[in-house]
């Protein structure tokens, strides 16, 4: 909640932020002269600076909660409470007088051992304890152990810090909470403050510096580049084979009756199966290995690449075809000169569709069964609570997924440029 | 024998729902080589189609086309076409769409290059042999159109109005170029548009068909396309008798399309 404060707030300070020091009319194009901007799309550009700040904001989100260093501490949210944590607790007795003394808890990190802090009797008969507990933890201290009248002896604690407290109640101190339990036991735990524990979610430079640790070391006797090696492989692989087959199918159902109404059920019936689905057949036919990943990227590609080359033939303005025949083509000739260039920026849109399936329908095929790859890396990590890993390997396969799609945009700039000219 | 005859072409097909549509009815019509005969009538005449029939696109359900002494079953290069915008192969430069003729011919490259650019001569796109056909206006592409079909040496040119969706002054003088084109190639030429003017200006023979079912309602013969060779258009259109003439058909044409809407709203 606190998080989506904190956000919308900074989307709204920098937007008057930022209009505020971009003075109007600093743009002198043709657009800035519109005054109608308000529903016209073509008028709205993406802001430049907002997108910087955004991705930004998310940064600063992520290390505000996360205390990460590399940010200036006072930016931080309330970290969890971290070292000696005192509170009293005052016992009764039969037949004594009510006791106070003192508890001293040594607040650790988790991944470090810590060892109780010496402390010092005192006079009372309730004698002063010490104990440690980890950050983000509870832990019972048995505040009774060491006093001259034990629980057992018929000893209670009555108050903490002066406040009264019964079995089942709880008192706030300054460092954390101080419970008790049913059966009369103090229950210490620590102020967790508001940021992530790095279980759940590390801080920026530990995804980092494990990336680097990766990238030198490997994860599961491969490295890191044979990890995403692998998802591409089978990218392509799958992708280069689905085309192979659908180009030539669509092409054949774009032009030929009956192949046309051979096809069509078929491919209308498999197009709105997700490939996900088809994960537990493949599995069960080809197995876990490459050739059951590659028949599913296969099956992913092959209905988009089949419906975009059919989309292609189907929309070549039939004036093209009837100037070519009076020309003098013949059908070979109209295939070759006609028909395919004219497909071929369907083909490329179809392709970019195909590709960014693939490259999600892989890292899930990983996430089931596989013993290298971007998704298997993922699913090892999260089970044993490698978050930061986990993490990662999502920022790296948005990353590949977003350059695969700027290549395919790159290649069909240059290959096909008279797309959407016709 | 040298001409194209058309035969008593008629043509009708089903529709969806049942019934059925008479296009053609009935059409004949001689053309001797090196004609100009321009085509007239009011939307849904049948004028497209029987210029698609001459193309051999669609085949009639009656008479035949026979052009030099065989029949027409196809299309074919020696009808050439020239349709109104889009037909340009927008994936070959200027050069490679005048040359698609030749080169499916496996015409020798030297011999086709000469062809192209004497062509880009003619139509005046010498400077833009290299460009996109995307990257120029809408009347240098028709200017293209033209030149790519005739580098194919067709007998016969068919336009399905070539000119209709340039602005007045491109298409006046895409006019005057179509006529010079006709009297120095000496095709056998056949144009369909809806502009009056343009009919009587580039028809050496002009015909106005009527609608439902497609029939030819009148023919004249003009002397306006003779006078318009290499002269100032606007000045065959002060003629009188180019004003007394296109008066005529105009009303023609209105007496036409009002009938078509008073059978419309008696049938509603």
């Amino acid at each position: 909640m606190i998080v989506l404060l904190i956000y919308v707030a900074v989307f709204v300070v920098s937007f008057f932020v930022v209009m505020k020091l971009i003075k109007p009319g600093a743009r002198k194009d043709f657009t800035s002269l519109k005054t109608v901007t308000f529903g016209d799309e073509s008028a709205v550009r993406s802001n430049r600076t907002a997108s910087v700040i955004s991705i930004l904001t998310l940064f600063l989100l992520w290390g505000m909660f996360t205390g990460s260093a590399l940010l200036p501490k006072f930016l931080h949210a309330p970290g969890p409470f971290e070292g000696l944590a005192r509170f009293d607790y005052t016992a009764e007795a039969p037949g004594r007088e009510p006791a106070t003394a003192t508890v001293t808890v040594l607040v650790h990190p988790i991944e470090q051992e810590a060892k109780a802090p010496e402390v010092e009797a005192g006079d009372g008969w309730a004698k002063n304890d010490s104990a440690t507990v980890g950050m983000w933890r509870s832990g019972l201290i048995q505040v009774d152990r060491n006093d001259e009248v034990t629980k057992a002896d018929g000893a209670k604690v009555v108050a903490v810090n002066g406040q009264p407290i019964v079995p089942g109640g709880e008192v706030i101190t300054d460092f954390g909470r101080v419970g008790m339990s049913q059966k009369g036991t103090l229950n210490f735990e620590p102020k967790k403050g508001w940021q992530m524990e790095p279980i759940w979610l590390p801080a920026p430079e530990a995804v980092m510096a494990r990336l680097i640790d990766i990238a030198q070391e490997g994860f599961r006797g491969s490295t890191l580049w044979q990890h995403l090696g692998w998802s591409l492989f089978r990218v392509i692989a799958g992708f280069f084979f689905g085309a192979l087959v659908g180009i030539p199918l669509g092409y054949a159902m774009g032009l030929s009756d009956w192949f046309r109404g051979w096809f069509d059920p078929i491919v209308e019936f498999m197009r709105p199966v997700p490939p996900l689905a088809l994960i537990p057949l493949v599995i069960i036919w080809a197995g876990i290995g490459e050739a059951g990943k590659i028949i599913l990227l296969f099956l992913a590609a092959l209905w988009i690449m089949a419906i975009a080359a059919r989309s292609g033939v189907s929309g070549v303005k039939i004036s093209k075809v009837h100037a070519a025949y009076s020309l003098g083509a013949s059908k070979a000739q109209i295939m070759r000169y006609v028909i395919i260039p004219n497909s071929l920026p369907d083909i490329f849109t179809g392709a970019r569709v195909a590709m960014g399936v693939c490259w999600g329908t892989v890292v899930a095929a990983e996430l089931v069964a596989a013993e290298k790859g971007a998704g298997m890396m993922i699913m090892v990590a999260s089970k044993f609570q490698n978050t930061d890993i986990v993490i990662m390997g999502i920022i790296l396969i948005g990353i590949i997924g977003f350059g695969i799609d700027m290549l395919m945009r790159w290649a069909e700039r240059v290959l096909v440029p008279w797309k959407g000219k016709g | 024998m040298s001409g194209l005859e058309i035969e008593n072409i008629s043509m009708r097909f089903d529709l969806p729902n049942g019934t059925s549509v008479q296009a053609l009815k009935n059409v004949s019509l001689n053309l001797k080589a090196g004609q100009l005969l321009s085509v007239l009538g009011p939307s849904g005449c049948g004028k497209t189609t029987l210029l698609n029939i001459v193309a051999g696109f669609l085949a009639p359900t009656e008479g035949r086309i026979v052009l030099n002494g065989h029949e027409v079953r196809g299309p074919d290069a020696e009808r050439g076409m020239v349709f109104q915008q889009g037909a340009l192969f927008e994936w070959m430069s200027v050069r490679d769409n005048v040359g698609f003729g030749p080169r499916m011919k496996g015409m020798a490259k030297a011999d086709k290059d000469k062809i192209v650019n004497h062509l880009l001569d003619v139509v005046g796109l010498r400077d833009f042999k290299e460009k996109a056909v995307y990257e120029l206006s809408g009347g240098m592409q028709q200017r293209v159109a033209l030149a790519r079909c005739l580098a194919n040496e067709p007998d016969v040119i068919l336009m399905d109005e070539p000119l209709g969706a340039l602005d007045a002054l491109t298409r006046e003088k895409m006019q005057s170029l179509v006529l010079k084109l006709w009297k120095e190639t000496g095709k056998t030429i056949i144009l369909i548009t809806h502009s009056v003017e343009e009919a009587l200006l580039l028809g050496e023979r002009l015909l106005v068909m009527a609608p439902r079912p497609g029939r030819i309602h009148k023919e004249y013969r003009l002397p306006f396309a003779e006078m318009g060779v290499g002269e100032d258009l606007r000045e065959v259109k002060k003629h009188p008798e180019f004003a007394r003439t296109r008066e005529e058909i105009l009303g023609m044409i209105w007496d036409m399309e009002e009938e078509i809407m008073g059978r419309q709203e008696a049938g509603a």
